[in-house]
């Protein structure tokens, strides 16, 4: 594959943030039963006026301060969310008005659930390669919904990352991608129903273990690399134990995958998931690292990447906020706070 | 009366999700005719035990779907349903067939597939195995009533939370050595009583699972039997008796009435007592249920039951070696099959082929319960 890989990067997760304890005390949840089982203790939650949109804006303007380049130079851009504030009207449209990408480009929402990011990527990276533009714009973010009471309702969290994907002046060179797709239904909604439903442990073992698996093996086999070969890696985060579990199964250390786990403080991010996670190891990343990403969406399919940190990386370091920056500063909501700010209080 | 074992098949028990139906039942009827050696053309009929097909899959008249799918049109086929007694009655069914002299080799099965539908639905479905007027539709749930039996038991014979956790530990670490078992590890005491509560008392390593899984035996008369094989197992004793469907019509809810009346059939058809029992496969949906049943089967005196699993009494080594399939805690508990697959296990058993959770017995006994006890059905093996 020619050159093609990250130019910039930005990310932004809301300042609010729900503990465990405070979601376990309304329902009558055994608040420690839960930290321990899903490794998590709190979540990131969108602000009043807080939406996918404005997540995608922030985390696309972080995301050229970085990448230093005109927003006019960019050719196309994709934002991946399974909550797109509008079912009919894109997020995208905003997005590029919002940061002066407009009118000259292409533009699309996708939605993959968790994944819809990384396949954002995946299609910039073919137009840049292929010529068709120069820059392209993929992001992923959500304010994920959880049914009150449910036990998704301890992760379903907000935020967002967004990559700028060009030949010239890279952080980092995106070696190879594979991706692995079924039609295997753990996780869904439909029109018009405001909560999704899963198939409880059936998202486990048959959907994120699977697919993430395969994926990843997929790339390796690929690359003729193994897991040794990689400094780092990151996977999609539905809750801390997940990627700890598929990490040992693939051959990786503890090391290796410690430092890409944010969602224990800011829950699941779902499509900025595992770009968050990307991003995090980016922001400590030193040039020549190798690193390897593998996101998942219910559905369901598996985007793996390899990354090769460059040179550049240093001279566009501190440009603009880091995911420990966004982490740290927080302000803790209660339930009802929370059920207002999510929209949970019908009036 | 006298039946012969010819031959047993089991599935893989657990979360199958790559297996239909229609998959395991085919899998397991065909391990079941190849053990014991006999053709299609041989079979008389076919009984099968399933608890819902009808709510898990959409799918009823499960009966000729089994024998379309198995090959075997246009052999008598025909569904019994008595919740999770469904499998043990199906037995019954076919031993009767046979004992009456309509037929001389009946196929019996019982298949339940449960994880097509999400677990707050399963538990639903379950729950039409209690009173709908006054049971379910109230709010109660299969834990929910062995709850009120397992504090019933604690509060009139002294029983222990710590003696209930034993039940559990002791299945988990016969399953290890059951290659067909859903859960093949061992658990501690504080493992059970640290796990997320579900009813009070009961936490979740109380309880068993959810689980895919089909199981099927080859029965014939003694005098066909002879045909095919020289020294088969038998079953030589069958019980079965109804109980109130609800707790609230029961006596006592700490004793299973259904299974004690059950099992006084069965040790009569057989000519024997609870005593000469060396080997049994119990019905421990939940730890209390195991208790229940070694009190009502006739092994300990009533109230004595978490005592005794504290003595080892019920242990592999024990004087009565109980579940030593992993029962259905640890083995897993496809609601339909779980009869049929208690009297494979106890086959396996008395033929001395268990291997490394081999016992030493030449009786044993299954027993297998539908609901919270408004059906008990016992059948008593021998060599």
């Amino acid at each position: 594959m020619e050159k093609v890989g990250i130019v910039g990067y930005g990310v932004y997760i809301p300042r609010y943030r729900i503990k465990v304890e405070e979601i376990a005390k309304v329902w009558g949840g055994n608040a420690e039963a839960i930290k321990r089982g899903l490794k998590i203790y709190e979540k990131a939650v969108p602000g009043i006026d807080e939406d996918t949109i404005t997540i995608s804006v922030e985390a696309a303007r972080n995301a050229l301060k970085m990448g230093k380049i005109d927003p006019k130079e960019i050719g196309a851009i994709y934002v991946g969310s399974e909550s797109h504030p509008y079912a009919v009207k894109p997020t995208g449209t905003v997005v590029a008005e919002a940061i002066g990408a407009t009118p000259e480009l292409t533009v699309a929402d996708y939605e993959f659930a968790c994944k819809a990011g990384t396949a954002g990527i995946q299609t910039c990276m073919g137009l840049v390669s292929s010529d068709m533009i120069k820059y392209g714009l993929a992001i992923g973010a959500d304010t994920a919904q959880g049914a009150p009471g449910d036990a998704l309702e301890y992760t379903a969290a907000a935020g967002g990352a967004a990559y700028i994907i060009g030949k010239d002046s890279l952080i980092a060179r995106i070696e190879a991608t594979y991706s692995y797709t079924t039609d295997t239904p753990d996780f869904w909604r439909r029109e018009g129903e405001p909560y999704p439903r899963h198939g409880g442990r059936f998202t486990g073992a048959p959907a994120y273990f699977k697919h993430i698996y395969n994926a990843s093996k997929g790339l390796m086999e690929k690359l003729g690399a193994e897991p040794e070969d990689f400094d780092k890696v990151v996977f999609h985060q539905p809750n801390g134990k997940f990627p700890r579990v598929i990490a040992k199964r693939l051959g990786f250390t503890p090391e290796q995958v410690e430092e890409g786990i944010i969602v224990d403080r800011i829950g699941n991010t779902y499509s900025g998931s595992s770009l968050l996670g990307l991003a995090k190891l980016l922001d400590e990343a030193s040039p020549g690292e190798r690193i390897l990403i593998t996101s998942f969406g219910s559905g369901a399919g598996s985007d793996s990447f390899s990354i090769v940190v460059e040179e550049e990386i240093e001279k566009k370091r501190g440009l603009a906020p880091t995911v420990e920056d966004y982490i740290s500063f927080k302000k803790y909501v209660d339930y009802a706070t929370y059920a207002k700010f999510k929209g949970k209080i019908k009036v | 009366m006298k039946v012969a074992v010819l031959g047993v098949g089991l599935t893989k028990f657990g979360e199958l999700w790559e297996t239909s139906f229609t998959e395991l039942f085919v899998e397991a009827g065909t391990k079941a005719i190849e053990n014991a050696n006999i053709d299609g053309k041989d079979i008389d009929a076919i009984f099968v035990g399933n608890m819902s097909g009808g709510r898990f899959i959409d799918q009823e008249h499960i009966s000729s779907l089994i024998a379309d799918y198995a090959g075997l049109t246009p052999i008598p086929s025909t569904r019994v349903e008595a919740a999770c007694a469904s499998g043990g009655l199906a037995i019954r069914h076919a031993i009767m067939g046979i004992e009456s002299g309509f037929y001389d080799i009946v196929v019996v099965g019982g298949v339940e597939k449960m994880t097509d539908v999400l677990t707050e639905r399963t538990t639903q479905i379950l729950a039409t195995a209690a009173e709908q007027e006054w049971e379910a539709n109230l709010g109660m749930t299969f834990p929910g009533l062995y709850a009120m039996m397992a504090r019933r038991h604690m509060h009139e014979y002294g029983t222990t939370r710590e003696q209930l956790a034993l039940v559990s530990v002791k299945n988990h670490r016969n399953a290890v050595n059951n290659p067909y078992a859903q859960f093949r590890f061992e658990i501690t005491v504080e493992d059970v009583l640290n796990s997320t509560v579900v009813a009070e008392p009961l936490r979740l390593l109380d309880c068993s699972p959810i689980t895919d899984g089909a199981a099927c035996l080859v029965l014939a008369s003694e005098k066909k039997a002879k045909e095919f094989v020289d020294n088969p197992v038998y079953i030589i004793g069958s019980g079965q008796a109804s109980s109130t469907i609800s707790l609230h019509g029961r006596e006592n809810i700490a004793i299973m009435d259904a299974t004690i009346n059950a099992a006084k059939e069965a040790y009569k058809r057989a000519g024997i007592e609870a005593k000469q029992i060396e080997v049994a496969e119990v019905h421990d949906c939940f730890t209390i249920a195991e208790i229940l049943a070694i009190e009502g089967l006739g092994f300990v005196k009533i109230g004595k039951g978490g005592k005794a699993t504290e003595e080892g009494l019920t242990e592999i080594g024990g004087k009565i070696p109980v579940n030593t399939s992993g029962g259905l805690k640890a083995k897993g508990h496809p609601v339909g099959a779980t009869g049929v697959a208690q009297a494979v296990e106890i086959t396996l058993q008395l033929r001395g082929e268990a291997e490394k959770r081999q016992v030493n017995a030449d009786i044993g006994l299954t027993h297998n319960v539908g609901g919270s006890g408004g059906t008990a059905v016992v059948h008593i093996f021998s060599k």
